[in-house]
């Protein structure tokens, strides 16, 4: 009769934790941060298509670092389930916290029972009707999670990230300091330091002023208007894209200065279509 | 029900993804299905209110669907001011007759379905895909419409690839049909039919066509009892949303108070509208 080698549960775990940490540090790194109206989501990612960001709910944002193939079953599942709670009881219900914790749960029953655990970080944001209520949680590889406040960085090098950002970040801040600050990061310092260009980034945000669904992509002139420090833009506009399709990104922005003169819930802007006439 | 609080979510949330929460809500939780009940039971039919008339046509950049505000239950007023047109996403709009409970159910699916697809997919689904999944779930209330719970909806929406409105009706075994112009369901259809046949023409402007379906509206509650006309002295007017390239919109009730309150004008001692 052969017996299986024993392993101490210690060095099981402990192998699986290096191997996914090995993983998640070779992608790069994604930083969700809280601004003066809203929540910013930046990653460094090429693909235009491949979405390390997304929409889970109306006030709820996802990010993922990592392997894609997993974050992105984790990102499907999130939308199931915030889908299917705001279904079966109400819009309102759907929270980042219930989704936090259905994460955790799922995450640490793979850690310990599949054959290899994800290797990925994610992040839920959940943006409030002002900076205090926002919500970031952050859930790594063995189902731990955290609830930051103002910021999370995720995936390849974000201690040094992470550092920068305590002492350079501040609640206030414009989404357009925020984003200049959070690309200044991301491409790495000292001789390493890369200069990240507009086409390199995927951004988006999950805006408070605005009504049921918040998230919006950002891209085209109005990143770049807000990538550009000498610029009047400071913020995205609350009104949406006035070509038809899809609302989901913006890239108009408003030439006299995004900020001015829109209020909370501008109604024009939110595309509701549950509360009908209620607007 | 679902993922019960602090437990993992189940194998079903992870699998590899299909893009219709439909076919997930079936897989996970089928009771929540509009109609799921009704398997069980007797066979007796079940009195429920019944929403009536809804019109839809189409005008110079898009189409409108309107609906009057009543359901009935036999012939028992069951509600005065339920709203019975519906914004299904950005780009379209359904407008239900039948039974109000599962039509509701139905509608309120059908919207989760679409911004599901779009969250998953990231694009949006082309206006005839839009059309066949409502067809899919009028085609699963089946069971229950052969008990007296049906359910017929007409959906209205804008098409981005061809720049027209276009209107889609359905029968109850879930059959998809194109309409040309306009259309009209519920009880006071005959009529609303009628009245658009006489008052539609081409390239509408938007105002003038809300007149022509307000006017249908009238001339449906004018002979059918089971639709409401306009409510002077609740102030209650019909539901109309206008779908165009810019969108669903729900028109006011400033405007559409004045629109009803000159329909009625006109109709003084001439009721039938001759002209």
């Amino acid at each position: 009769m052969t017996m299986p080698m024993y392993v101490s549960p210690e060095q099981l775990m402990k192998d699986r934790a290096d191997f996914a940490r090995k993983g998640i540090a070779r992608g790069r790194s994604v930083i969700v941060a809280s601004y003066a109206t809203g929540i910013a989501f930046v990653a460094e990612n090429p693909s235009r298509t491949l979405h390390k960001v997304s929409e889970l709910y109306d006030r709820i944002g996802f990010a993922g670092a990592g392997k894609y193939n997993e974050f992105e079953n984790l990102r499907v599942a999130g939308i199931r389930y915030a889908d299917m709670r705001g279904y079966s009881y109400d819009r309102s219900d759907v929270t980042a916290r219930g989704l936090a914790n259905a994460y955790t749960q799922t995450l640490g029953a793979i850690f310990t029972q599949e054959s290899k655990p994800y290797e990925v970080e994610i992040a839920v944001a959940q943006v409030g009707g002002g900076q205090d209520d926002d919500q970031i949680y952050r859930l790594t590889y063995d189902g731990s999670v955290t609830e930051e406040r103002g910021f999370v960085v995720m995936g390849g090098a974000s201690e040094p990230i992470a550092t920068a950002l305590r002492e350079r970040w501040t609640p206030a801040l414009p989404l357009a300091d925020v984003l200049r600050l959070a690309v200044e990061l991301l491409g790495g310092n000292g001789e390493e330091h890369r200069e990240l260009a507009a086409g390199d980034l995927e951004v988006a945000v999950l805006d408070r002023r605005r009504q049921r669904r918040t998230f919006r992509r950002v891209g085209g002139p109005l990143l770049d208007a807000l990538l550009d420090g000498r610029g009047a833009t400071q913020d995205v506009p609350t009104r949406d894209d006035s070509r038809p399709g899809l609302h989901d990104t913006l890239t108009e922005h408003d030439p006299d200065g995004a900020t001015t003169a829109d209020g909370p819930g501008d109604p024009a802007a939110s595309s509701n279509p549950q509360t009908q006439r209620e607007d | 029900m679902n993922a019960e609080h602090g437990r993992a979510l189940p194998p079903e949330f992870l699998a590899p993804r299909g893009s219709s929460f439909t076919e997930f809500l079936r897989m996970r939780a089928p009771e929540l299905l509009p109609g799921s009940g009704a398997g069980r039971g007797s066979d007796g039919q079940v009195d429920a209110p019944h929403g009536t008339t809804i019109v839809t046509l189409t005008f110079r950049g898009g189409v409108l669907v309107a609906g009057d505000r009543r359901a009935t239950m036999g012939t028992f007023i069951a509600n005065r001011d339920i709203e019975k047109v519906f914004a299904a996403d950005d780009y379209s709009a359904v407008g239900i007759a039948g039974t109000a409970g599962t039509a509701i159910e139905i509608v309120k699916l059908f919207q989760v379905e679409l911004e599901h697809y779009e969250k998953i997919e990231g694009t949006l689904l082309s206006l005839e895909g839009k059309a066949n999944r409502l067809g899919a779930m009028i085609r699963g209330n089946l069971p229950n419409a052969m008990r007296g719970l049906s359910v017929l909806p007409v959906f209205a929406g804008y098409d981005l690839d061809q720049r027209v409105g276009r209107i889609f009706s359905y029968d109850v075994t879930g059959g998809c049909y194109e309409e040309q112009r306009h259309h009209s369901v519920g009880s006071g259809s005959l009529f609303a039919r009628g009245a658009l046949k006489k008052l539609w023409q081409e390239d509408l402007t938007e105002d003038r066509a809300l007149h022509v379906a307000v006017e249908a509206l009238y001339d449906a509650a004018d002979d059918d009892s089971a639709t409401g006309g306009p409510d002077l002295s609740r102030s209650i007017w019909p539901t109309c949303a206008v779908v165009s390239v810019d969108g669903v919109r729900f028109v006011d009730d400033e405007q559409l108070e004045a629109l009803a309150t000159e329909v009625v004008q006109s109709r003084r001692g001439n009721p039938g509208g001759a002209r």
